[in-house]
C-alpha cells in the first residue's frame, strides 16, 4: 500500500459523488452513534435514579429493569444489522464507483 | 516451517511438559484423582492448536504474514477471533461470578462490553482497514509526522497492553491455581510458554486460529450448560428466574448483602431483590464513568484494532464486527443463565467459599450439572470448563503479546530506528520474533513479580487509557481536517497521564491509614458480637445455635482478614503517592480523562498546526471513505 502519487486526492474529495456519499454517511453514522450511546447510558441512569420503574414486575418475577437490560442486547444487534444493511446496499456501491473511476484515471 | 523451526517448536513443547510434570500441586477445585481429566482435555486442545501452529508456521514468510496473517482472514473467521480475543477469563468466569453473587448488577455490567462494539463498528473498523497496515501507530502516522506518531503510538500501545497483560497473567495464574491446583508460578510460566510457542512460530495466523478454537469451545461449553440449566423449565424465563428467587440460599445472600433492612422483608421480597439493581454498584457516577471507558475504550484497544488489518477489505471488517457482536452478545446472554443457575444450584455462599470473587460460579455449576463432586460426569465437566478457561487465558495473552511486539518491532525498530527505510522481509520477521520473546519474557516476569497483588482494576485502567488517549487520537485523525501531529502527541500524553494519575489517587490503591481504621472498627465490635453469639449458643434453641455458628465463622473470618490487612500495611503511613485518603473519589477515571483527552487533541491541533497533517488530509479523507487502492493492495 505505497502512496499513490498518480491519484489526485483533491479531485476525489471535490467530486460531487464523493461529497454526496460523505454527507449521507456522516449524517447516518452520527445519528446512529448518538442514539446508541444515549440508549446505553439510560441503563445505569435508570438503575440508579428510576428504581421504582426498574423494580416493576411485568412478566412473573421478571421486572422492567431485567427486560430493559436484555433489550440493550437486542437494540445493539439491531443497530449493527441496520447499519450493515444500509452500508452494504448503499454506501459500498457508491464508494466502489468512486474508487473504480479514480483508480482507472490514475493508471491511465 | 524449516527444520530449525520444527526443532525449536519441539523444544518449546518439551519445556512446557517439563514445567507441567515438575509442577507442585496444591488443592484445586478439580479433585486430585480427576486432575488427569483436565490435563487430558487440555492436552487435546494443545494438540489441535499446536498442529494448527505447525501448519501456520509454514505460511509465515513476511512481516505481513506475521502481524496480520497476510490480510487473508475472512470476516466470519475474524468475528470469531475477535470474540476469542475479547472474551477473557474476566468475562468468561468473572461476569457469571458477579451475577451469582450480586444478581442484576452483574448482568447490567456485561451490557457495556457489547455496546462497545457499536463504536468500533460505526466509527473505527472500516476506516482503519482502509488506511492502516499492521498497527495502531500506522493509522496515526499516515497523515501526521511518522516518527513522532510511531514513538507516542508505540508507547501507548505498550502501556495499554502491559496493564491488560499484567491483569491477565496474574488473574490467569490465580485461576489455574484455584481450578487445577498447579502452583501460581508454574501456572504463569505454563501460560507464558504456551502462548509464546503459538505467537513465535505461527504469528497472527496461529494466534487467529487459537482464538477461533477457544471462542468456539467457550460458546459450546456455555450452550451445553445453559441447555441443562434451562430445559427443566421448558425454556421459560419467568419460570427459571422464579425458581432462582425462591431459593433460600439466594434469599440468605441478599439478606447478608443489605444488612438491617432485610429484617423487615419477607423471604419472597428478599429473593426478588436479587433481580433488582443496587446490590453491587453503589455509585452511579462511577458506573457511568466505567461505561464510558468500555464504550469508547474498546475502539482504542491495540490488540482489537490489529484484528481489522487481518481482513482484506472494509466490507470484511464490517462483517467481522457484526459477527463478533452476535457471538459476544450471545455469550453474555448465556452468562445470565450461568450466573443465576449457579446461584440457585450451587449457592452464592458455596461459590464464594472457593473463590471470594465468585470466579468459580461457572466451573462449579458445570460440576453440579454433571452430577456433583462425586460423579465422573460432574468431574469431567468441571475438567472441561477448567481446560477451556486455561485456553481462554492463553488466547487473550497471545493477542496482547502480538500487539505489544508489533509496536516494538514494526513501529520502533523498523519505523523509528530505521527511519522507515526498507528493511528486508526476513529481517522484519526476525525483529518481530525477537520482540515477541522480549514481551513474552516480560509478561512472565511481571506475572510472577505481581503475585498476590490486586490487579483487577488494571483491566479497567487499560480501557480508560485506551478511551482517553488512543480513541480521541484515532477518531480525530480519521475525521477532523485540522488534526495535527502536535494534537496527537498532546492527546496521547494528557489522556494517558490523567487516566493513570487519577487511578493512582483513587480508592483503587491502598491507603494504610484507612485500612487500619477499618480494621480497628472490626476489632472494636468484636467483643460485643462474641458476647451475643455466646448467649445464642447457650440458649439451647437449635435454630439460634445454627445461626450463631454461621455468625461465629463469619466473625472469625472478618477478624483474620482485618489482621492480615493491617500486617500488609505495617510500617506504612500513606499510599503510593503519599496520600492519606483518596484525592479522587471515583474508581474509574473515564468521565474526567476522556473529555480531557479529546480537549488535548483539539487544543494541540489548533495551537500546533502542521503542514504534512493538512496536506495528507485529502488522501486520508478520500481513502477512509472509499477504500481506494485497498482492494488492489490486498490482491497482491
Amino acid at each position: 500500500m505505497a502512496n499513490a502519487p498518480d491519484i489526485d486526492w483533491n479531485a476525489v474529495i471535490a467530486d460531487p459523488r464523493f461529497q454526496a456519499l460523505h454527507r449521507r454517511k456522516q449524517g447516518f453514522l452520527t445519528g446512529l452513534m448518538i442514539f446508541s450511546v444515549v440508549f446505553y447510558f439510560l441503563l445505569p441512569i435508570g438503575a440508579a435514579y428510576f428504581q421504582d420503574l426498574f423494580k416493576t414486575k411485568v412478566w412473573g418475577v421478571v421486572n422492567f429493569g431485567l427486560l430493559f437490560a436484555l433489550g440493550q442486547f437486542v437494540v445493539a444487534w439491531l443497530v449493527a444489522f441496520y447499519y450493515s444493511r444500509r452500508a452494504g446496499a448503499e454506501f459500498d456501491q457508491a464508494a466502489a464507483e468512486i474508487a473504480a473511476s479514480y483508480e482507472k484515471k490514475g493508471r491511465g | 516451517m524449516t527444520t530449525q523451526h520444527r526443532r525449536r517448536a519441539t523444544w518449546g513443547l518439551a519445556g512446557l511438559l517439563a514445567v507441567a510434570s515438575g509442577a507442585a500441586f496444591a488443592q484445586g477445585a478439580v479433585a486430585p484423582e480427576y486432575r488427569w481429566l483436565t490435563f487430558a482435555v487440555f492436552a487435546a486442545i494443545i494438540g489441535v492448536t499446536m498442529y494448527v501452529t505447525y501448519l501456520a508456521a509454514k505460511r509465515v514468510k513476511s512481516a505481513s504474514d506475521f502481524y496480520t496473517a497476510g490480510g487473508g482472514v475472512t470476516g466470519l473467521q475474524n468475528g470469531w477471533a475477535i470474540a476469542g480475543d475479547y472474551l477473557s477469563a474476566a468475562s468468561f468466569l468473572g461476569i457469571a461470578g458477579l451475577i451469582s453473587q450480586y444478581g442484576y448488577d452483574g448482568f447490567m455490567y456485561s451490557v457495556g462490553w457489547l455496546v462497545a462494539y457499536i463504536t468500533v463498528l460505526l466509527l473505527i473498523a472500516e476506516p482503519c482497514r482502509n488506511i492502516g497496515k499492521y498497527t495502531l501507530p500506522d493509522i496515526l502516522a499516515y497523515r501526521n509526522n511518522p516518527k513522532a506518531m510511531r514513538i507516542v503510538g508505540a508507547l501507548s500501545v505498550i502501556t495499554v497492553s502491559t496493564f491488560y497483560l499484567t491483569a491477565q497473567m496474574v488473574g490467569g495464574g490465580v485461576l489455574v491455581k484455584t481450578l487445577i491446583g498447579i502452583d501460581y508460578e508454574y501456572s504463569v510460566i505454563a501460560v507464558g510458554v504456551l502462548m509464546l510457542s503459538y505467537v513465535l512460530f505461527g504469528g497472527m495466523v496461529a494466534t487467529t486460529w487459537v482464538q477461533i478454537i477457544k471462542a468456539i469451545l467457550l460458546v459450546a461449553a456455555s450452550l451445553i450448560l445453559v441447555m441443562l440449566v434451562w430445559t427443566p423449565y421448558g425454556f421459560s424465563l419467568p419460570g427459571f428466574l422464579g425458581d432462582v428467587v425462591a431459593d433460600p440460599k439466594v434469599q440468605a445472600r441478599v439478606a447478608a448483602l443489605i444488612g438491617d433492612p432485610a429484617k423487615n422483608m419477607s423471604a419472597a421480597e428478599l429473593g426478588q431483590r436479587f433481580l433488582e439493581p443496587g446490590l453491587y454498584f453503589k455509585n452511579p457516577i462511577d458506573q457511568i464513568s466505567l461505561g464510558m471507558a468500555l464504550v469508547f475504550g474498546t475502539a482504542g484497544l491495540p490488540h482489537i484494532l490489529m484484528r481489522f488489518f487481518t481482513v482484506p477489505t472494509a466490507q470484511q471488517a464490517r462483517k467481522s464486527v457484526v459477527w463478533a457482536m452476535a457471538i459476544i452478545g450471545g455469550f453474555y446472554v448465556l452468562t445470565l443463565f450461568l450466573g443465576f443457575g449457579a446461584a440457585k444450584h450451587v449457592g452464592p455462599q458455596a461459590i464464594a467459599a472457593v473463590d471470594a470473587g465468585g470466579n468459580m460460579a461457572g466451573p462449579l455449576l458445570a460440576q453440579y450439572l454433571g452430577g456433583g463432586p462425586e460423579s465422573f460426569l460432574g468431574n469431567f465437566m468441571l475438567a472441561f470448563v477448567s481446560a477451556v478457561a486455561f485456553a481462554t487465558i492463553v488466547a487473550v495473552v497471545a493477542g496482547l503479546v502480538l500487539a505489544a511486539a508489533s509496536a516494538i518491532a514494526h513501529d520502533l525498530y523498523v519505523g523509528v530506528y530505521h527511519g522507515g527505510d526498507v528493511v528486508p522481509p526476513q529481517q522484519q520477521v526476525r525483529a518481530a520474533r525477537i520482540a515477541t520473546v522480549i514481551v513474552g519474557a516480560m509478561a512472565i516476569t511481571i506475572g510472577i513479580a505481581a503475585k498476590g497483588q490486586n490487579v483487577a482494576h488494571l483491566v479497567a485502567l487499560a480501557f480508560a487509557v485506551a478511551a482517553s488517549a488512543n480513541f480521541p487520537c484515532v477518531l480525530l485523525t480519521l475525521y477532523w481536517k485540522k488534526c495535527s501531529t502536535g494534537g496527537i502527541v498532546l492527546g496521547m500524553i494528557v489522556g494517558t497521564l490523567t487516566a493513570v494519575f487519577l487511578t493512582l489517587v483513587s480508592p483503587n490503591v491502598t491507603y494504610p491509614k484507612a485500612v487500619r481504621e477499618a480494621a480497628q472498627k472490626v476489632f472494636d465490635g468484636e467483643a460485643a458480637k462474641r458476647g451475643a453469639i455466646e448467649a445464642a449458643l447457650a440458649s439451647g434453641d437449635a435454630v439460634a445455635i445454627a445461626k450463631a455458628n454461621t455468625e461465629l465463622a463469619a466473625l472469625d473470618k472478618a477478624v483474620k482478614k482485618a489482621k492480615d490487612d493491617v500486617a500488609k500495611v505495617a510500617g506504612k503511613e500513606t499510599s503510593l503517592l503519599g496520600l492519606e485518603k483518596p484525592l479522587f473519589t471515583l474508581k474509574n477515571p473515564g468521565i474526567i480523562s476522556i473529555p480531557l483527552g479529546f480537549l488535548a487533541v483539539l487544543l494541540g491541533s489548533l495551537l500546533f498546526p502542521d503542514r504534512r497533517s493538512l496536506a495528507m488530509w485529502p488522501e486520508v479523507y478520500a481513502r477512509q471513505n472509499t477504500g481506494i487502492l485497498v482492494s488492489k493492495a490486498a490482491s497482491h
